[in-house]
């Protein structure tokens, strides 16, 4: 964990309130895990007071991008920034997706809404170590979906604007009981309900499942215990979704 | 050369700024960002006698310059701490202080004989703002009679530093800090949070799982500066400031009001080298103006204008 002032280089729209903004931090690039966040401080002063945690979504040669909504006043103050504008940014957080072992051989990647925000930085350490990938990404309508740097992509959308009308777990089911996927592993992001939907698919099928979650934190890195996450069979009633998440396996937590 | 320490009862504080407690966790999380040995102390998180799983989420709401948490004293428990954390605690060139927590006055003492028992520790700051479970879940700090008895059966218990920790939701709270003096404290640290709330209007629920929580933050600091001013007039004993401290004006403007030293809490979340930079911001602060010892800053305010009418606006 470093904390860094970190120079913002640009924030583009890639669809309706969807924006990706760009900062360069070399310690961030070449030290982030797929699925580790970071933990960011949009202004100064008190208003708002708390960081901001965000998933990485790509890294690239010393430049580190988010991806966001505005949905309240730390996005939206985010959303005005302008190249060379400051970034106080705590990070890298949290633990990675497991993906680097050989219990798998086939990524599966669930993200609904800006739960694509780990999946990019996770689709370019899949192909690194050669792990096959295929992707399924749901959205309220295609105006909202952010589809860019992700493989074998697979859509669904509430309005059936694009691809599948329906939910993202429903064509995901589709296409696991039409193909074969040779040891499939589930990576998911996205919204409570989306991963409840994750959770009993992942159970009914037998297949591995690591979700990541988000959760109200001040600190993210454990000092605050503000964020719990209830287990599932252990002794201990609550991990932190900040410290020993964001990724879970999804059988060992209550969603 | 500026005098930066404060003796507090046997023991020497190298600055007079420390981490509050439950904002810094058992002192080992922040190492990466923060040289945690130029903290005048280290106030750990609450321990109990057994460990604490705490309130189930949510847990945190930020509110305007404020943030409201129901953590319920999440801790690993008075043992664990002294096995897996009090080492590491040891090895550290700054105070360490253990808050205590308890739902009996008796949890209370057996938790600081344990750490008595233990060693390592240079002080204790007392919680008294815990349910007490013998009187229905009413918070013992609410009750001066109760927060006195805690004190005294406390005190014969340790030759080192007893500070107690009052809460602000009480009619007045110099009353309190007179008992505790009286009851033997070495210290009062003001304040804990403010019982607070916030309302989802999506889900038309509490925010919070426990309806109400404690708040923290900016939000506080006029508050926190005007019972820091109360209690410290109310006592002779030094009074440890504590509310929205987020920057070296606002630790002084406390050191000014009537506090000895101040706690940074919630400023360490955003900002886990926050003390720190206070610390060094009070000495820059001193070296500026001519200032040799940082007690003398200490109740500027009393000792330099006839300030005598603390309801004057009423």
């Amino acid at each position: 964990m470093t904390q860094e002032f970190c120079h913002v280089q640009h924030v583009q729209q890639v669809a309706d309130n969807v924006f990706v903004l760009t900062f360069s931090s070399e310690e961030i690039s070449e030290s982030i895990q797929p699925g580790q966040f970071i933990n960011i401080k949009v202004n100064e002063g008190t208003e708002p007071l708390l960081r901001r945690p965000f998933s990485v979504y790509r890294t690239d040669r010393k430049q580190v991008q988010i991806i966001f909504n505005v949905i309240g006043k730390g996005t939206a103050a985010l959303r005005k920034k302008n190249k060379d504008d400051w970034l106080d940014v705590l990070g890298p957080l949290g633990v990675p997706f497991g993906f680097d072992n050989d219990d798998y051989k086939t990524a599966i990647l669930i993200g609904g809404g800006l739960g694509v925000a780990p999946l990019p930085i996770l689709t370019k350490s899949l192909k690194k170590i050669g792990k096959g990938v295929v992707t399924f990404l749901g959205s309220r309508s295609s105006n909202h979906m952010a589809e860019n740097h992700l493989e074998n992509l697979n859509v669904a959308t509430d309005d059936g604007s694009k691809g599948f009308h329906g939910t993202v777990v429903d064509l995901a089911k589709e296409r696991l009981s039409v193909d074969m996927f040779a040891r499939p592993k589930i990576f998911a992001c996205g919204p409570t309900p989306m991963l409840r939907a994750v959770a009993s698919m992942s159970n009914e099928r037998d297949i591995p499942c690591e979700a990541s979650l988000e959760g109200p934190m001040a600190c993210g890195f454990g000092i605050c215990q503000g964020c719990p996450v209830e287990l599932i069979g252990s002794g201990k009633k609550y991990a932190l979704v900040c410290k020993d998440g964001p990724v879970f396996d999804i059988r060992t937590i209550r969603i | 050369m500026v005098n930066t320490s404060l003796k507090l009862a046997n023991v020497e504080l190298k600055n007079r700024v420390l981490v509050a407690s439950g904002t810094y966790g058992y002192g080992d999380e922040c190492l990466d960002v923060a040289d945690v040995n130029k903290l005048g102390g280290i106030i750990t998180k609450s321990l109990s006698m057994n460990p604490r799983e705490g309130n189930p989420p949510t847990r945190i709401v930020e509110t305007p310059s404020g943030m409201l948490n129901s953590i319920g004293l999440a801790n690993i428990g008075v043992k664990k701490f002294i096995s897996d954390k009090l080492p590491f605690l040891r090895t550290l060139d700054t105070t360490v202080i253990a808050n205590i927590a308890g739902s009996t006055i008796d949890e209370y003492c057996e938790v600081l004989d344990a750490l008595e028992a233990a060693g390592g520790v240079d002080g204790y700051e007392i919680n008294v703002s815990c349910p007490n479970v013998r009187e229905g879940g009413l918070s013992f700090g609410t009750s001066c009679e109760l927060t006195e008895q805690i004190t005294r059966r406390l005190r014969p218990r340790t030759g080192k530093p007893l500070i107690v920790k009052l809460t602000p939701n009480v009619t007045r709270i110099s009353d309190f800090a007179r008992a505790v003096e009286g009851a033997g404290a070495d210290a009062i640290s003001a304040i804990n949070t403010l019982i607070g709330m916030a309302v989802d209007i999506k889900t038309r629920m509490p925010t919070l799982s426990t309806v109400t929580g404690g708040l923290s933050g900016p939000a506080i600091k006029p508050i926190a500066l005007a019972k820091v001013y109360e209690a410290s007039r109310a006592v002779g004993i030094p009074v440890l400031g504590i509310g929205g401290i987020m920057n070296t004006t606002d630790a002084i403007e406390f050191l000014m009001a009537g506090a000895s030293a101040v706690q940074v809490g919630t400023a360490n979340y955003i900002d886990p080298a926050a003390g720190i930079k206070i610390a060094e911001g009070i000495h820059s602060y001193c070296v500026e103006h001519n200032i040799e010892d940082v007690g003398s800053l200490v109740g500027w305010l009393e000792a330099k204008a006839d300030i005598s009418v603390v309801d004057a606006w009423l």
